[in-house]
């Protein structure tokens, strides 16, 4: 061959072909849009209300009422004064920086995420246990979940949905579902077989080892998963707030854009604390309701 | 026990091979070739080959084998926790290979119960809930089974920790919950996989005299897996060698201490002790020269016969008719008695004092042998007989 050029330059295609493909695909898909992102939309209504109706719920709520209502779930998961007078405190310094009720946004955004992401996780966590097959087409799935940059899976949800809430919580769970699947699969499979071979044998059926033997015994697993959920929904909340969720990422990304420190410094110190909050109370809830794995080892 | 012709477990023709396609290696399997040779070949590996059973009502079946040997795959398939890739597996005249899935469960609820080596108890459950897991999992309710659990716990010597968790309690008593729930559903058949295998010797001494105590009261139909030969021999009505997934010798406990079928079984019953594992019933001679309080002539001719002969004056008192020495003629003196299911190292010290040989009791106190210092000493003296 006379041009020699690809031996120092990849080979690669040409301009006007890369720029066919990305149009044809490009035009594919916002026909797609165009032509069934209504439908679509209207299917994620009765989440969208859902949503509206739980903020609302948060912000118009006389905040004492809030502020009692946390601390008496904080305790009873936890059972330690400690942590619910670190949250009333937590939560008085928030409303006196004023970022009430973009910390109620929040709070709602991430509930309803995480609620999402366990009702969604844990069905397919259990099927990939169940199924070697599943697990090997989910597993790189979630993979790439994991890795893909957000912004790259917000494009075509926003061309799909636009900017609001359904996308900002659709971004939200597939950044933060892997790790509740992945566990929960986990867990299953590290039930002892001998456990689960003695409920067979005294005939119990597969929804009865499901429920009554693989599940509760996963759990402590099943619950690692879900807390790292809710750290990975609330790592998204800043993201989520460029497609027009607002909540604390807001004020974060309006500092960024204008070099506000204090401001981004104060809006992130709050999600710290909702953070902690949500890690210490499942953290607490699930180790309080394995305490029959305490005592020396078994089998 | 029921009559031989009429097993309650049979088990015809059994292979199990694993693999990827082990239908394809049976033939092979089953013309012969060895074991090694089917890996090498196929990558497939044989489990077990050609097991032909029958276990009887009633009788403890041990299953004995080194690790490997295919022993806890075997009890597996009992209650078909494994498939076999061949044979044919019939409890009560009902081959259960044919079961549905509905029939098998329902055939595991009510008649076979399986006790773990490590205990298989379920962690999150408390040890009544434990014990009474197979009743509710039939859908009874707990006012209906809890009652009935601690019972069983009671019989088990658990009373008063019906409300721990099973990492609480100690290996033994593990075991013992594991047993409670086995007995609990009131299962015909019981099956023990290494039972008492992960627990320590003296635990393990006591929780096979308590088994000993409740089948005599209960009479299941156990079957019984160990690697250990005393347990086999002490546990046992009859015992089978596994081999490689082949059975060696299916035979009585003293058939496999006197007569070993070859090298293996042979290096197994080498290193017993004996007057530990043999039972007086092992040793006696069964025949019963019990002759009337005055009939001198058939007590001679007991004596010729058998160099004994016993009367019962009264009820629970024997007499034995024998030569004392060679210069005196044979007369008359009250014996000590031996149970049946004594072992013999705990008669010995009897047997020593004793010159003549001792009248040997059932349960109901009848006599239904007896002991001669000969056979003793030989039983106790011989060592299996070399083959070549």
């Amino acid at each position: 061959m006379a041009d020699a050029s690809w031996l120092t330059e990849f080979p690669d295609m040409s301009r006007r072909e890369l720029l066919t493909i990305r149009k044809t695909l490009d035009s594919a898909y916002r026909d797609f849009s165009r032509e069934y992102g209504d439908t679509i939309e209207s299917l994620f209504d009765p989440l969208l209300s859902f949503l509206v109706w739980f903020e609302n719920l948060l912000i118009q709520t006389p905040w004492w009422i809030i502020l009692f209502v946390i601390t008496a779930i904080v305790h009873f998961a936890t059972r330690s004064w400690k942590l619910s007078i670190g949250v009333v405190i937590s939560l008085m310094l928030i409303g006196y920086f004023g970022m009430w009720e973009d910390t109620m946004r929040t709070l709602s955004i991430i509930t309803v995420c995480t609620l999402m992401s366990i009702v969604l996780g844990i069905p397919i966590g259990i099927l990939m246990s169940r199924s070697d097959r599943a697990q090997s087409i989910v597993t790189p799935l979630l993979d790439v979940m994991q890795t893909m940059p957000a912004f790259v899976y917000l494009i075509p949800v926003v061309m799909l949905l636009g900017i609001g809430k359904i996308p900002g919580v659709i971004a939200v769970v597939i950044y933060a579902i892997p790790p509740v699947i992945r566990l929960t699969n986990l867990g299953i499979r590290l039930v002892s077989k001998e456990i689960l071979e003695a409920a067979t044998a005294y005939g119990a059926t597969p929804t009865q080892r499901l429920f009554g033997v693989q599940l509760p015994l996963a759990m402590p697993t099943i619950m690692a998963g879900i807390n790292q959920t809710i750290m990975m929904a609330l790592a998204m909340v800043v993201i989520a707030s460029m497609i027009g969720v607002k909540g604390l990422g807001q004020p974060v990304l309006k500092s960024i854009t204008n070099q506000y420190f204090t401001l981004g410094l104060l809006n992130g110190l709050a999600i710290v604390a909702l953070a902690i909050i949500f890690d210490r109370v499942s953290q607490s809830y699930a180790k309080r309701t394995q305490r029959h794995l305490e005592g020396h080892d078994h089998g | 026990m029921a009559s031989i012709d009429n097993p309650l477990i049979e088990i015809e023709g059994l292979y199990q091979i694993f693999g990827t396609t082990p239908e394809k290696v049976l033939p092979k399997v089953k013309g012969g070739a060895t074991k090694d040779d089917i890996l090498a070949e196929t990558g497939h590996t044989v489990g077990l080959q050609d097991i032909n059973l029958s276990i009887e009502k009633g009788e403890i079946f041990v299953i004995m084998g080194l690790s490997g040997s295919g022993k806890s795959t075997m009890i597996r398939h009992f209650n078909r926790l494994i498939d076999p890739t061949a044979g044919k597996i019939k409890i009560n005249g009902d081959d259960i290979m044919q079961f549905t899935m509905k029939e098998l469960t329902e055939f595991r609820r009510h008649k076979m119960s399986m006790v773990f080596q490590h205990f298989g108890l379920l962690p999150h459950r408390t040890v009544v809930e434990n014990v009474g897991y197979g009743l509710s999992i039939k859908g009874q309710k707990k006012s209906e089974w809890v009652e009935h659990a601690k019972t069983w716990l009671e019989t088990v010597g658990l009373a008063g920790y019906e409300e721990q968790y099973p990492s609480q309690l100690s290996g033994g008593q593990q075991q013992r919950v594991g047993l409670a729930r086995a007995l609990c559903t009131n299962a015909e058949i019981l099956l023990m996989d290494e039972a008492f295998s992960a627990l320590d010797p003296l635990i393990r001494f006591e929780m096979q005299s308590q088994l000993i105590e409740l089948q005599e009261k209960l009479q299941k139909t156990i079957i019984f897996i160990t690697h250990d030969l005393d347990e086999a021999l002490r546990l046992g009505d009859r015992i089978a060698v596994l081999k490689d997934g082949k059975l060696v010798q299916v035979g009585k406990p003293v058939d496999i201490i006197l007569n070993p079928a070859d090298e293996y079984v042979r290096a197994f019953a080498k290193d017993v002790n004996r007057a530990r594992a043999l039972l007086v019933k092992n040793v006696m001679q069964r025949a019963q020269p019990l002759v009337d309080n005055d009939d001198p002539y058939a007590a001679d001719e007991a004596l010729k016969e058998y160099g004994v002969a016993f009367r019962q004056p009264t009820k629970g008192r024997f007499e034995a008719y024998a030569k004392v020495s060679e210069n005196i003629s044979a007369s008359w003196s009250a014996v000590p008695t031996l149970k049946r299911s004594e072992l013999l190292q705990d008669i010995l010290p009897t047997m020593l004092q004793s010159k003549v040989s001792l009248p040997v009791l059932n349960k109901q106190g009848e006599l239904c042998g007896f002991l001669s210092h000969q056979s003793l000493a030989e039983m106790l003296a011989l060592q299996p007989t070399p083959l070549n």
